[in-house]
């Protein structure tokens, strides 16, 4: 029998939420990886990927159909356009936390650097935000999703923060330089997980108000 | 998915004029199955054959085959009236019987169809037949009103029901809404998508987004040519054949 419209909208609100859940968790075990200096979590992220990847597919696909079986209007096409730009950035979200195990696998390699601080708490904001933006898409909450913007700049902080930190290493001792490096590079692909979790925030937004917050500086 | 029909080369002419090509299609069971196109290229003619309404047609004729659960609906096995019992029809506009109650207009199908019922089992399927055709708790009260008092929606969803009462296997729509407002419509395409899973819908449509919405699969006629069939998913996203596609993003028809 054919599914009725109304199921076939919490069809896609459903699989948007398990990629989310996805996404989040990747970001979350990597950085539990790097602390726990875990060669196993890392590869269990790794596995994650293709669910991420394959769930990208499928919620694309069932947008596309429905916009082209059951012509949504108003409420209904902004919900499913969204659930198409919100997809690309979990996406992205997820190949960040590939870049992050990359960086894992070298740094776990060799002893470390110092005790991480910085990075994990980053990793919590950039997680806590993704998953706020989970939550606004899922309940329609607009006012949750401008909150979660302005704590992008907490984490963008953060990275300034050791960036700084790290140039110190790096000039006093240059042997410390690949390590500090992947360092770096673990928490600007940090960053870039806020920044996707901000854009869902911007669409769920223009999802509940219609209304365009992209491209505005600091919100209005 | 299993066929219930199962056309094969089926042609049909009026006089001289040929309206349907060889078509070849099969039909799945308890699916819907939307039969689309421009005015003039045969659907109507073509879901009439499944059920022979064109029997009385002066000038008609038809070559080809078609098979109802394997059997050739034109054998002499098969009577017509029965065919028509399996295989139910609802026309373009509404049409209840004009002296018949709501009650009746449901009834008269078992009666006319020779099933000897006792009142209680006839007063069971009526009921049934209006749940199903999601009508009962507007009329449940009204079951002694005429048929014809109801609104156009209304009378549609109750000629379903009149159809569905003799339990067919196979329901044939002939543009089933164009007479009715877009909330009726509405209806009807849930209607649809309910009884989808139990029954073998056919539904011929010029509207094509509706043939959208309600379709599991859909066949694009054109000149009496079957273009493409393919499911809707499919033909509304990437048909194979570029005349559908021309059709269906607005460029002819």
């Amino acid at each position: 029998m054919k599914k009725h419209y109304s199921v076939q909208l919490a069809d896609v609100r459903e699989l948007v939420l398990r990629m989310g859940g996805l996404a989040e968790q990747m970001t979350r075990r990597v950085i539990e990886a790097l602390v726990q200096r875990d060669a196993g979590i890392l590869a269990e992220v790794r596995a994650m990927e293709s669910q991420v990847n394959q769930l990208h597919v499928e919620i694309d696909e069932a947008c596309l159909e429905l916009i082209a079986l059951r012509q949504p209007a108003a409420a209904d096409l902004r919900f499913i356009t969204a659930a198409m730009k919100i997809i690309v950035d979990m996406e992205r979200i997820g190949d960040q936390a590939i870049n992050i195990v990359e960086r894992g696998e070298s740094l776990l390699a060799v002893p470390p650097l110092k005790p991480l601080i910085d990075i994990p708490r980053m990793a919590d904001i950039a997680q806590e935000m993704l998953k706020a933006s989970l939550d606004a898409y899922v309940n329609g909450d607009d006012e949750l999703a401008y909150r979660t913007i302005l704590k992008d700049d907490e984490v963008d902080q953060l990275k300034d923060q050791v960036f700084r930190e790290l140039l110190t290493f790096m000039m006093s001792d240059p042997t410390t330089i690949p390590r500090a490096m992947d360092l770096i590079l673990v928490s600007r692909h940090i960053e870039r997980i806020a920044d996707h979790a901000t854009n869902i925030c911007e669409d769920v937004i223009f999802m509940v108000k219609g209304k365009d917050v992209r491209h505005q500086g600091p919100l209005a | 998915m299993a066929n219930v029909f199962e056309i094969h080369d089926l042609s049909g002419w009026f006089g001289e004029n040929q309206v349907l090509k060889k078509i070849r299609m099969g039909i799945g069971k308890n699916s819907v199955t939307s039969v689309m196109g421009p005015s003039g290229c045969g659907k109507s003619t073509f879901i009439r054959c499944l059920n022979r309404m064109h029997d009385m047609t002066p000038g008609f004729r038809m070559s080809g085959e078609i098979l109802l659960d394997g059997t050739n609906i034109h054998s002499e096995k098969i009577d017509p009236v029965y065919l028509r019992r399996r295989v139910g029809m609802v026309f373009q506009q509404p049409n209840p019987f004009p002296r018949m109650s709501v009650f009746e207009n449901v009834a008269v199908g078992l009666k006319l169809n020779g099933k000897t019922l006792s009142r209680g089992d006839i007063a069971e399927r009526v009921e049934r037949s209006l749940v199903m055709a999601a009508l009962w708790n507007e009329v449940k009260d009204h079951l002694r009103l005429p048929g014809t008092s109801l609104s156009g929606g209304q009378q549609q969803r109750l000629c379903i029901a009149r159809a569905l009462a003799v339990e067919p296997e196979v329901l044939l729509m002939d543009e089933p809404c164009s007479a009715l407002d877009p909330m009726s419509t509405a209806k009807i395409e849930e209607l649809i998508e309910d009884l989808s899973g139990k029954y073998t819908i056919v539904v011929v449509t010029h509207n094509m987004q509706q043939a959208a919405r309600i379709s599991d699969q859909v066949a694009f006629f054109l000149m009496g040519e079957l273009i493409e069939m393919d499911k809707s998913g499919k033909i509304f996203t990437n048909p194979s054949d570029k005349r559908t596609e021309q059709y269906i993003t607005g460029r002819f028809g």
